[in-house]
């Protein structure tokens, strides 16, 4: 038997009560899950999505389930602003969705958000589908979706979100997780179902943080489905606190010529997993993924990026970069699949990687399978340091080592934000990524 | 201003410099010409501080003080310019930027107050006006996607911004056509001043032309054989390097 299985994590997530919701379906579909978690446990190290990410050290700890008071447990709501964000906006805190810091006045005609915990009460059939399986999008395997089996068990809220056809909005919506300290080292969990439908089009901002120290556990699982023509912009900017354990897995659809933008700042935490697994289903379909992790301390971010390209002329690009200091460490895989009958597709990835300290780590791992014709495709992985011509170059003008050490990869880790639209929240996000760099 | 005394210098455990002397006063402007792998490119990475150059004797007096013993960015503090032979591509730097940050470090490390960015503007457009170089290229990633040209003539706007006191041209003529050697010359000749001294490393005797030098020197097989005046440039045009002494290294 697998001894993650049996260890105190998982003892500890399964002693958590299931939320109950009185919907037969509902209950009866995390019983299922929780029974699949149990059977399944924690992946171990030989599960190869695992591989570069220990559950060893997670795997002792004990986590309780819910915070009794989240629901009126006091929260900065400056930690959350952002600039140019005056639209919509839903929190949740350690998983509890909070009316009181929310902002769903006045939302703009064809968008439809409300917490799933309202949606499930105001009419929780149309949500059947998508919350009988673990995940809507894309494939779960047992050996390696563990976390995806105990948020499908024990999520009790989330974002529900719709766009009606054609609906353009303007206001971009922000969804904020924060976890805050409380009385006891906690689990909490959220599920997301975002719609647009045909020729809507959206910008959203996901927005990750953390409120107080101490040790959490959070999963968040989130399935974008994007029908025809349909266009979104999401920025997730994952700035968790410093004992955070964060495991999140979107799910991407994209329909026939449905475009998705998407940039990550994956800045914070513990240990941070995010899975993205993305289908490119109706012709046409274009995915481009920015995003930049930057792991300091003894803090571990792993980036799983899967794409199939699964119809004609489909197009994907994805550009990432790390930068991983002192003893941390960083993972990233990206893997794409041009699938037979995917002819015309054009799939570019490429992974370029800073090492600023002797004990950092960086495992890197582009994968390329293609079954289809008439593809181009091109993938790259690089890991290194600063260029030495380049930081000879500036200080041959006069600029000290340290200042040009910090210019060039505050530069580098730039790149991936230089075709965000919404000019005052690149810069913001500029702003954190160099804060975040070696003074 | 600068003396050089019987320099030795290593690259990659091979000895380039074997025993260089050289004396440059403020206001002069010395050419040291010399065939390919004489160590002229070695000679002005060792004066400004490049790792990966093993000084093995000899010593190097800048105003008095040892410049071998210096950080790069100390030497460039201290007034000491090269012109890169090769400048270096820096995406995501910007031009204007990168510049700024450069000329207020070394304002702050003089003990001088640093530029805000309305003075700092106005020195800028200033400077273009005189090396003729459009602001379009201020906008731009350093030196990203410019032609061999712009590049150089990126080198001699950021002298000028800079105010060096000691300017060391590393082939800045290499690979340049007609015109955009003529602009070359003509910024560093607009820069010629009796407080500033220019070293001019080149292999080929064009540059001459247009920036008219005080000294010439042939540089071969890792020290100066022949020193001269102008004239010595017009006879190595005429009989080349090997027919100055300078065969062995030819």
């Amino acid at each position: 038997m697998n001894p993650a299985a049996s260890s105190p994590l998982a003892a500890s997530l399964l002693a958590a009560p299931l939320p109950v919701s009185g919907i037969a379906w509902l209950d009866e579909a995390r019983r299922e899950h929780r029974a699949a978690f149990a059977a399944g446990g924690l992946p171990g190290a030989r599960v190869e999505a695992w591989k570069y990410t220990a559950l060893r050290g997670l795997a002792q700890r004990r986590f309780s389930a819910g915070d009794g008071v989240a629901a009126t447990r006091a929260v900065d709501a400056a930690a959350f602003a952002l600039p140019g964000m005056e639209g919509p906006r839903l929190v949740f805190v350690n998983g509890v969705f909070r009316a009181d810091l929310s902002s769903l006045v006045a939302l703009p005609d064809g968008l439809s958000l409300q917490p799933l915990s309202q949606a499930l009460r105001n009419d929780a059939e149309p949500l059947r589908f998508a919350l009988s399986r673990p995940a809507l999008v894309g494939q779960v395997h047992a050996a390696s979706d563990a976390f995806v089996q105990v948020n499908a068990a024990n999520a009790a809220d989330g974002v529900v979100l719709k766009v009606a056809a054609h609906a353009q909005i303007a206001a971009p919506v922000q969804l904020v997780f924060v976890g805050a300290a409380a009385d006891a080292e906690l689990a909490w969990h959220a599920r997301n179902l975002v719609e647009l439908a045909e020729g809507a089009s959206l910008t959203l901002v996901e927005h990750h943080l953390g409120h107080g120290e101490q040790a959490q556990l959070a999963t968040l699982v989130g399935d974008v489905v994007l029908h025809e023509g349909a266009q979104l912009h999401q920025v997730v900017l994952q700035n968790a606190a410093a004992d955070t354990n964060l495991v999140r897995r979107s799910g991407l659809r994209l329909h026939a010529r449905a475009q998705m933008q998407l940039h990550v700042l994956e800045l914070g935490g513990a240990l941070v997993r995010h899975d993205l697994q993305a289908e490119l289903a109706g012709d046409g379909a274009q995915l481009h993924t920015r995003g930049v992790f930057m792991p300091h301390g003894r803090q571990h971010i792993d980036t799983q990026l899967a794409i199939r390209h699964q119809a004609l002329d489909t197009a994907s690009t994805s550009h990432w970069r790390g930068v991983a200091n002192d003893r941390a460490r960083g993972v990233f895989r990206g893997a794409i699949v041009v699938a037979p009958g995917a002819d015309g597709s054009d799939a570019n990835l490429s992974n370029k990687n800073l090492l600023l300290s002797p004990n950092a780590e960086i495992d890197t791992k582009p994968e390329l399978e293609i079954y289809a014709d008439e593809v181009q495709a091109a993938h790259g992985a690089t890991v290194g340091q600063l260029d030495e011509r380049s930081l000879f170059y500036l200080r041959s003008r006069g600029i000290p080592l340290a200042e040009a050490r910090a210019l060039l990869t505050a530069a580098f880790c730039r790149a991936v934000l230089d075709d965000l639209p919404n000019a005052a929240l690149r810069e913001h996000l500029s702003g954190l990524l160099i804060a975040q760099l070696p003074a | 201003m600068l003396k050089i005394e019987n320099l030795h210098a290593r690259v990659a455990g091979r000895e380039i410099l074997k025993g260089l002397s050289l004396e440059v006063n403020a206001g002069e402007v010395h050419a040291i010409m010399g065939p390919n792998g004489a160590g002229k490119s070695t000679l002005g990475n060792v004066l400004s501080g490049r790792d990966g150059y093993e000084v093995t004797a000899g010593t190097v007096s800048y105003n008095g003080v040892d410049l071998l013993t210096m950080a790069p960015e100390a030497r460039a503090a201290a007034g000491v310019f090269l012109a890169f032979q090769y400048p270096v591509e820096i995406p995501g730097v910007n031009n204007t930027y990168f510049l700024r940050a450069a000329l207020n470090a070394q304002r702050k490390a003089r003990g001088e107050k640093e530029l805000d960015s309305m003075q700092f503007l106005k020195l800028v457009r200033e400077r273009l006006k005189v090396m003729q170089i459009s602001d379009e290229l201020l906008h731009r990633a350093v030196n990203e996607g410019f032609s061999g040209g712009e590049k150089k003539r990126n080198e001699i706007f950021q002298m000028a911004v800079l105010e060096p006191q000691l300017a060391i041209l590393d082939e800045t003529d290499s690979g340049l056509d007609i015109d955009a050697l003529k602009q070359v010359a003509q910024g560093v000749n607009t820069l010629r001043s009796p407080e500033r001294a220019f070293l001019m490393i080149t292999h080929y005797q064009r540059l001459l032309d247009y920036v008219v030098p005080d000294f010439v020197h042939v540089l071969a097989n890792g020290r100066i054989v022949e020193s001269g005046d102008k004239s010595l440039a017009l006879k190595l045009e005429e009989h080349g390097y090997a027919g100055l002494g300078a065969g062995a290294a030819a």
